[in-house]
């Protein structure tokens, strides 16, 4: 019996290991929803893409009173605060600018007049190569298996990273509540709050209940959105009788709205 | 030990002050908080989930929700009876609970907990 001790020791070692693991164990088991008898699903009529894209047809859309419906229709869906008066801590999912802003790399020194002075319609590229996505440390915006560049406001910090890596300036940070400043108001969808960024989604909520985005719905055919990966897609075959452009794509992102100009 | 009398005082004054709350509340239990349903909540019967787990577990639930929606995009859940019901704070829980002072606030304020879900989406967003 010379080494009782050590025995003893040891054995109440490993007894106190294995009583304290009991909790934690039962605990892990605990953790999950089977045993509940629920389920969680798609809807039935969600639609469902590889990637969703976008080709916005620049010649149906003149002037900005062309554009204005889709905006519209956008901040009526999406509870934009369109009434912030400082500019700086403006709130815009989407929105339109000239030609030598939004196609940088491509401003010649002569150009057509008509695109040097007709607005462009912006939005979110929900590139297939996000730097926001790599950028954020919370993981509050990702990239869906549709291709879709989501939000997350319940993880968001307001760090503003995904800000500074965009290079599309397509996210705003909410400087203030939102709230006061929502002119148009739509009670089925939420709002943000103070200190979270924000941007188009490419209405996933929508696209969940079978429905296209509100501003394709509201272009009177000058956008066409689609599966990119799907040849036989309304997009594809866009994309095959036209030639399009795609912003700052020399930056690698992979945008996934397309211009017809 | 020349002022022990005074440390002795002392002390018990300070423990009197300290535990001051405990016994100033003895025996007074707040009571527990009257919940109002309303009329459709009571024709419904139960909620998405039996009435105890919605009790002790109604907040879990809400995360498990938040997460299959905003980041797996599944928007339906099927309760344990095969019922559909669309996950949404806003348009399905406080459609039935559309009085969030009379049901979701009592509690909260009883059990000291100020959940930030009202900082975005919209309490009673029909207006019943």
């Amino acid at each position: 019996m010379k080494n009782s001790r050590r025995r003893f020791l040891q054995i109440a070692g490993v007894s106190a290991l294995s009583l304290g693991a009991k909790p934690v164990l039962n605990a892990f088991a605990a953790e999950g929803a089977e045993g509940l008898g629920y389920r969680v699903t798609r809807g039935e009529k969600a639609l469902s893409a590889k990637q969703w894209g976008m080709v916005i047809d620049t010649r149906k859309l003149k002037t900005a009173a062309d554009i204005q419906p889709m905006i519209d229709a956008c901040d009526k869906a999406h509870n934009i605060p369109t009434a912030i008066p400082d500019k700086k801590q403006e709130i815009k999912w989407i929105w339109d600018a000239p030609y030598h802003n939004v196609f940088t790399e491509k401003v010649n020194q002569f150009l057509n007049e008509q695109v040097e002075n007709k607005p462009f319609l912006l939005l979110c590229n929900h590139c297939e190569n996000p730097p926001c996505v790599r950028a954020c440390p919370t993981q509050a915006t990702f990239k869906r298996a549709d291709g879709i560049v989501m939000m997350d406001f319940h993880r968001c910090i307001g760090c503003r990273f995904c800000m500074a890596a965009c290079p599309f300036g397509a996210r705003s940070f909410n400087f203030r509540d939102p709230r006061p400043f929502i002119k148009m108001e739509n009670k089925d969808f939420p709002t943000r709050t103070k200190g979270v960024v924000e941007k188009c989604n490419f209405c996933a909520e929508r696209l969940a209940v079978g429905k296209m985005p509100a501003c394709v719905e509201a272009s009177n055919g000058a956008l066409a959105f689609g599966d990119l990966y799907d040849p036989h897609s309304k997009v594809r075959e866009l994309l095959k009788e036209n030639y399009t452009i795609r912003r700052k794509q020399n930056l690698g992102t992979e945008p996934s709205v397309y211009y017809i100009v | 030990m020349k002022d022990k009398n005074k440390i002795i005082a002392g002390l018990v004054i300070f423990i009197a002050i300290i535990t001051f709350p405990f016994w100033f509340n003895l025996g007074k239990a707040a009571p527990a908080p009257d919940l109002v349903l309303t009329a459709k909540a009571k024709a419904a019967k139960t909620c998405v989930m039996p009435t105890a787990f919605m009790k002790s577990d109604h907040m879990r639930l809400l995360e498990i929700w938040r997460h299959d929606v905003v980041r797996n995009g599944d928007r339906v859940f099927i309760n344990p009876e095969g019922k559909a019901f669309t996950m949404s704070l806003s348009n399905t829980c406080l459609d039935c609970h559309s009085n969030k002072a009379e049901f979701c606030d009592r509690c909260h304020n009883y059990a000291s907990v100020r959940p930030y879900c009202w900082d975005c989406h919209k309490d009673n967003p029909k207006g019943e």
